[in-house]
């Protein structure tokens, strides 16, 4: 069962040769409820401080530009605007070093993996401007506090986040009865996007039992939704849909005014519907355990999420309890994330050196391992297959980062007999073992172990 | 790379590689006949009145725009369109009929000129609609319907996603920035660790192979720390704003040289929002660096089989800017080459450039979709039926008449 090197490899960030592995599940899942020492010590900006200061001045300034064109005061406003980028981008990067200082020293390590679980699971992206560089600040606000709270809390701080309203066109769209509708025909309307996806990918999944009128109806119910960069989120009655709508059969709204509650009630049910838990708990799964894991893994999990309406705790008790999540065979490729945080962690680079090659050392080789850091391909995220990432392409883009890329952070290598141990602990196999001691230099035992199937895989 | 290649390469790592059962030989799949398309995404919108300046229309001068540089390289075409003087080096191309133009074509989008949905557009091979996008690209739409396609005859090549050949049929994807250089002893050793797991295993040996067969060789003999700059070097070769075109260009060549038909890559900076000039030289650079490297690759009898074709989510703003440059327009130029193009000729239904020509009155007019021609290049080529063409390939897709783009 229980095994702490096999914890902090599955569900944490690898091992490290600094901090101790929890030693029961008991102490993996108390962190998550810990002091966060790791957002303390490593901080990224909340997004409404992100929306207030840039995206606040980018409309402004864009505003400016606007009304100034072909003018002095128009070059002076776009100057400033591409140095507002510029800022917005360099905060984006070294959000990236705080995600992997926090997962390099983190004696909590589960709330990161968890962390980026659920940031996938609610994938939003900005499309224009500095709201492109907002995703590390939408996971700090809506994602972190919420990973070891109820399911339907982070639903709906996440359905009603700005990040989300916008990347899936929610504040646009308006009821075809609702004020703004008539009074601007043809040129204001609903959009079905954001309720699709939810039903779609965050709750039932593709396969649930919802019709294209549940979509609509959904959708109709979400009209109203809208935020301003000033004050966040904000339910707008005049896009909202005047009426009762009907999702998977049960009515919400009605008589009275539209209001933001109606939304979040059809959202708490949509949570703890028994395909929600069903669909969710075996991404869960999936994500932590194996690509195809045990059906009875999974019916735990679900049977955890109906018993407690989706108390999330639970639910990965109900995981960690089960003895298929300590099967000792190697089970899931690392995503790419996950690889170069794990090898910083268990080399110990210094924080100052991942800041000074955030570039070459994280987000240029993660692009060739096929993770273009928060710009993922779709709403869906990032694939779960290890045949996704382990491609020829990808497999060559870690091999080039473990040869080349330790020697270049760290002054001194490990002598790669002790890094396999520091690495992989009780888990070397000895193929690895006799590589790491085999190699004609530090650097190529050191890549070998970073290249082995014992280290790509959790 | 070619078998001989790879014994050679085998042997240069010493017999014990060689002879060992890690290395399974490259396998010679059917190739679906002698024909080779490559395509070049060109992205952020190609000024196409620059690249082919039709200086010979009427309202030309009108535009505001500097024109073709006749002292500078450019050289007239037939008398209407004259090509720009970045291109020059393309010259020989043009006479020998290995380049051409299609000019005031787009893909079916109109109006809301964003890069991000016009290059999902252009990939995707369908018209702009409230419909979700396909999940697959029309480049692998082609590959599905390949009669003796196999899983080493299309390529992806450079770091993006290249969506334009996702989707159920099996791709190659592979940039240089991936190249590696090891020791021979961290090759052997590798092999030996990823032996517990075929998934792994597999990918590995096509990652060899692939990294071996550009030319640059897999095994890296010189000191470690020369090793590790070379693999830098590669890994930061697409900051060098001179090389991708030359790079990429280079390993679809050796490719379509052997088994693959079907390539494609990307090159960036065609944004010209202002100071074109300066800008759009760098970037046809690097496109005519790049058409060049792959005639160079490919070497006579393969590119006597290629087309080429080079296309962009739009065109731009017909007037200059205030700021010496061109904003996000329509209708735009496409550009061919290879030695199966029937060349030499700008293929257009020309709008004119005058205020009632122009789309809204600001933008060239597209006379044609875009996709009808690469309709026909496929039809041509690959001989696609043109109903599959029509519904399949690019949805929706009205070819028309025959342009005859090939020989």
């Amino acid at each position: 069962m229980y095994d702490p090197v096999l914890a902090d490899i599955r569900y944490g960030c690898g091992r490290s040769p600094r901090i101790a592995a929890p030693d029961s599940t008991k102490a993996l899942l108390a962190g998550l409820t810990a002091p966060d020492a790791m957002a303390r010590d490593f901080p990224i900006m909340a997004f409404d401080s992100f929306s207030k200061d840039l995206v606040v001045n980018a409309y402004t300034l864009g505003r400016i530009s606007r009304l100034t064109r072909d003018t002095e005061a128009e070059e002076l406003a776009l100057d400033q605007i591409r140095r507002l980028k510029r800022r917005a981008r360099k905060l984006q990067s070294e959000w990236l070093v705080a995600q992997v200082a926090r997962r390099m020293n983190s004696a909590t390590p589960l709330r990161e993996r968890l962390e980026s679980f659920w940031a996938d699971h609610f994938t939003a992206r900005g499309k224009a401007n500095v709201m492109i560089q907002a995703g590390s600040p939408y996971v700090e606000s809506a994602i972190r506090p919420h990973l070891a709270r109820r399911f339907e809390d982070m639903l709906i701080a996440v359905t009603t986040h700005p990040l989300m309203l916008h990347y899936l066109d929610q504040h646009a769209s308006a009821g075809p009865n609702s004020p703004q509708a008539l009074k601007y025909p043809g040129k204001k309307g609903l959009n079905e996007n954001l309720a699709r996806e939810v039903l779609e990918l965050h709750t039932l999944g593709v396969d649930g039992p919802y019709t294209q009128t549940d979509v609509r109806q959904l959708a109709e119910l979400l009209t109203g939704l809208a935020f301003t960069a000033e004050g966040g989120t904000e339910f707008r009655r005049p896009l909202a849909e005047p009426g009762a709508e009907t999702v998977l059969g049960k009515n919400y709204g009605g008589d009275r005014p539209a209001r933001l509650e109606d939304i979040h009630a059809a959202l708490r049910d949509l949570a703890r519907h028994p395909v929600t838990a069903r669909h969710v708990a075996g991404k869960l799964a999936v994500h932590f355990v194996a690509d195809t894991p045990e059906a009875e893994l999974v019916s735990a999990m679900e049977t955890a999420w109906l018993d407690t309406n989706g108390d999330l705790m639970a639910v990965y008790r109900a995981m960690l309890d089960h003895p298929a999540a300590w099967d000792p065979r190697p089970a899931n490729a690392k995503q790419p994330l996950d690889f170069i945080a794990s090898a910083c962690r268990a080399l110990d680079v210094p924080q100052d050196m991942l800041r000074k090659r955030v570039g070459i050392a994280l987000i240029q080789p993660m692009r060739l391992m096929g993770q273009v850091w928060q710009q993922p391909p779709g709403p869906d995220g990032l694939p779960e297959a290890d045949d996704a990432w382990l491609t020829p392409q990808g497999l060559a883009a870690r091999l080039q980062w473990g040869f080349a890329m330790p020697q270049a952070l760290l002054g001194a290598l490990p002598d790669p007999r002790d890094f396999v141990e520091t690495a992989l602990g009780s888990r070397a196999p000895a193929e690895v073992r006799f590589a790491a001691g085999a190699a004609e230099t530090r650097a190529d035992g050191i890549g070998v172990v970073l290249a082995s199937p014992a280290f790509q895989r959790m | 790379m070619d078998r001989r290649n790879f014994l050679a390469r085998s042997a240069a790592l010493g017999c014990s590689l060689a002879a060992s059962p890690l290395v399974t030989p490259v396998s010679f799949a059917a190739t679906p006949g002698d024909a080779r398309l490559v395509v070049i995404i060109l992205r952020g919108g190609m000024d196409g009145l620059d690249v082919v300046a039709p200086y010979g229309d009427p309202d030309f001068d009108a535009l505001g725009r500097p024109g073709p540089d006749m002292e500078g390289g450019a050289f007239d075409l037939d008398g209407r369109f004259a090509l720009h003087g970045a291109l020059a080096p393309l010259r020989p191309l043009w006479q020998a009929g290995d380049l051409g133009f299609a000019h005031a074509v787009s893909i079916p989008y109109r109006d809301k000129r964003s890069h991000f949905d016009g290059q999902d557009l252009l990939e995707a091979g369908v018209a702009a609609s409230d419909a979700p996008l396909p999940d697959d690209g029309w480049l692998n739409r082609l590959v599905q319907h390949l009669p003796g396609a196999s899983a080493e005859t299309a390529y992806a090549i450079g770091g993006e996603p290249l969506r334009i050949l996702s989707g159920p049929a099996p791709v190659n994807r592979w940039t240089p920035e991936a190249d590696l250089r090891l020791s021979p002893q961290a090759i052997l050793l590798t092999q030996r660790v990823m032996q517990s797991d075929p998934l792994m295993a597999a990918a590995l040996d096509s990652a060899f192979a692939l990294a071996g067969g550009d030319g640059d060789g897999l095994a890296f003999s010189g000191s470690p720390g020369d090793m590790m700059a070379a693999m830098r070097d590669d890994m930061m070769a697409p900051r060098d704003r001179h090389r991708p075109g030359r790079v990429l260009a280079e390993f679809a060549g050796a490719q379509l040289r052997d088994a693959a038909r079907i390539a494609c890559y990307s090159l960036n900076g065609w944004d010209t929002h202002k100071a074109q000039e300066r800008h759009l030289a760098l970037s046809l650079e690097q496109l005519s660096d790049s058409l060049l490297a792959l005639q160079e690759a490919l070497g006579p009898e393969a590119w006597a089989k290629t087309t080429v074709a080079a296309v962009t989510e739009f065109g731009r703003t017909a007037r200059w800017n205030g700021t010496q440059g061109t904003d996000h327009g329509t209708g735009g130029a496409m550009v061919l080459a290879g030695g199966a193009l029937r060349g030499g000729r700008v293929i257009t239904d020309w709008p004119g450039l005058g205020d009632g020509a122009l789309y809204e009155g600001r933008d060239l007019r597209p006379t044609r979709d875009l996709r009808a021609h690469l309709a026909w290049l496929l039809h041509g080529q690959f001989g696609i039926g043109r109903s599959t063409l029509e519904t399949t390939v690019f949805p929706g897709v009205d070819m028309g008449s025959d342009p005859g783009l090939l020989l």
